[in-house]
């Protein structure tokens, strides 16, 4: 038993969570996938989780989900089959899902070492020149270094906005109707035409607080969701927009 | 126009991203597209008949001169060393997005069976997935597909030539080995 525990613990690595333990296990076993031995598993998985346990406790977590889902797997196959099952249901093998997960995830492993064998790009083959990268970094070759925006840069940007606009602007009422995602979509628009663009550009004439707010909101939604790049040639420099992606 | 291939390969080497055949019908205004296709077949044959150290490799949608796998210990002696391969973890997420695409992250991690925020933020640095909108369920989850980079990167003339996943045996194979559980 002490050897064992040693045995596994070399292998902790390799596991990438639970499905991957299971695999593992069944392949160790030599056992039919379509026909699990629950308790058999159940067993060795609860052994390693032990081991898991002592040496990462974040880690446990989702094996811990994985150990309940095979011991109430294991406590359903232990009730007795009706004769005459009365519906669909109650006909279903407890293990069904878990072994369709399981087939599932192999796949996917299975495809990831398939795509992996591929001759890929910059390591077995090679094209003329550098490969283009993101638009941002190529147009750091010629002009200033870009360096990338943070979240205070933009609020200083902002303020420095804000302060700029004549104190009588500020009083009209605007009855202009706005939205965050109608300005995230002009936004786009304009990145998908003009490649990249400043702050102050997009906001134009139209410089009521209103609109600013609305702007810099929208800036930083589609920061959050990755649509775009902020950058910035030095600091408190004149702020620049990149579309992230290359559609 | 005689010198039709000649032209093509010229405009081949001097794009930076794979050349599209649209683009070249496009410069190649007089030239009929069955000619231009007949044109890079011929190139793509003469290429691989010649043995020689590039091939003409059809990516993204695109053509491009690739020089040949076999040929890459030379060339990585010319490149350097640096070498950004992917993580098991990274690979795996990537090859989940590629087939189910468009997919949102709870069904990557329902495959996976662990956490895939981390590697799915890597893969949208490398700018191998892309963000393609959001979901309209509850919660608004952000659904990810791949880009024409990783096309670039992956050899792949489109998502269609992604080797076919393994299919696992369906269903009603499946109830037959629950049958034989239920007997023994």
């Amino acid at each position: 038993m002490a050897d064992e525990t040693t045995d596994y613990a070399i292998k902790l690595d390799i596991f990438e969570g639970p499905l991957d333990l299971l695999l593992y296990l069944i392949k160790k076993n030599e056992i039919d996938i379509y026909n699990i031995p629950i308790a058999l598993v159940t067993e060795q998985y609860l052994q390693y989780l032990k081991i898991i346990k002592s040496l990462n406790l974040d880690l446990a977590g989702e094996y811990l989900v994985m150990a309940s889902t095979l011991i109430h797997i294991k406590s359903r196959m232990l009730l007795p089959v009706p004769d005459e099952p009365s519906d669909e249901e109650t006909e279903e093998d407890p293990r069904a899902e878990l072994v369709r997960q399981l087939l599932e995830h192999q796949a996917f492993k299975e495809a990831a070492t398939a795509l992996e064998m591929r001759p890929l790009l910059e390591r077995d083959v090679f094209t003329r020149a550098a490969q283009i990268s993101d638009k941002a970094e190529n147009l750091s070759d010629n002009d200033d270094d870009l360096i990338e925006v943070n979240i205070f840069e933009l609020i200083e940007a902002f303020h420095r906005l804000v302060s700029r606009i004549d104190k009588k602007e500020l009083m009209e009422i605007d009855l202009e109707k706005l939205s965050i995602t109608d300005i995230i979509n002009d936004i786009m628009e304009r990145l998908s035409r003009d490649k990249n663009i400043t702050f102050e550009e997009l906001l134009g004439e139209k410089r009521d607080r209103r609109r600013i707010v609305y702007t810099f909101l929208a800036i930083l939604e589609l920061i959050k969701m990755r649509m775009i790049k902020a950058y910035q040639t030095a600091a408190f420099g004149v702020i620049r927009i990149f579309p992230a992606v290359e559609s | 126009m005689e010198n039709c291939k000649a032209v093509i390969e010229a405009l081949i080497l001097a794009s930076e991203a794979p050349l599209a055949l649209e683009k070249i019908c496009a410069i190649l205004e007089e030239v009929e597209k069955t000619e231009v296709k007949k044109s890079v077949e011929q190139l793509i044959a003469e290429y691989n008949e010649r043995q020689s150290g590039i091939y003409l490799a059809e990516i993204a949608g695109g053509f491009q001169f690739r020089t040949r796998p076999e040929l890459s210990l030379w060339v990585k002696k010319l490149k350097g060393t640096k070498q950004a391969s992917l993580s098991p973890a990274a690979l795996e997420t990537l090859a989940i997005v590629a087939y189910r695409q468009p997919i949102v992250k709870s069904e990557v991690e329902s495959i996976r069976g662990v956490d895939v925020s981390a590697p799915l933020k890597g893969l949208l640095d490398k700018n191998l997935i892309r963000i393609v909108g959001r979901k309209d369920v509850p919660g608004k989850p952000i659904i990810y597909g791949t880009t024409k980079k990783f096309l670039e990167v992956f050899n792949l003339k489109n998502l269609s030539e992604l080797p076919t996943l393994r299919e696992f045996k369906e269903l009603n194979e499946q109830t037959e080995a629950i049958q034989d559980f239920s007997n023994s």
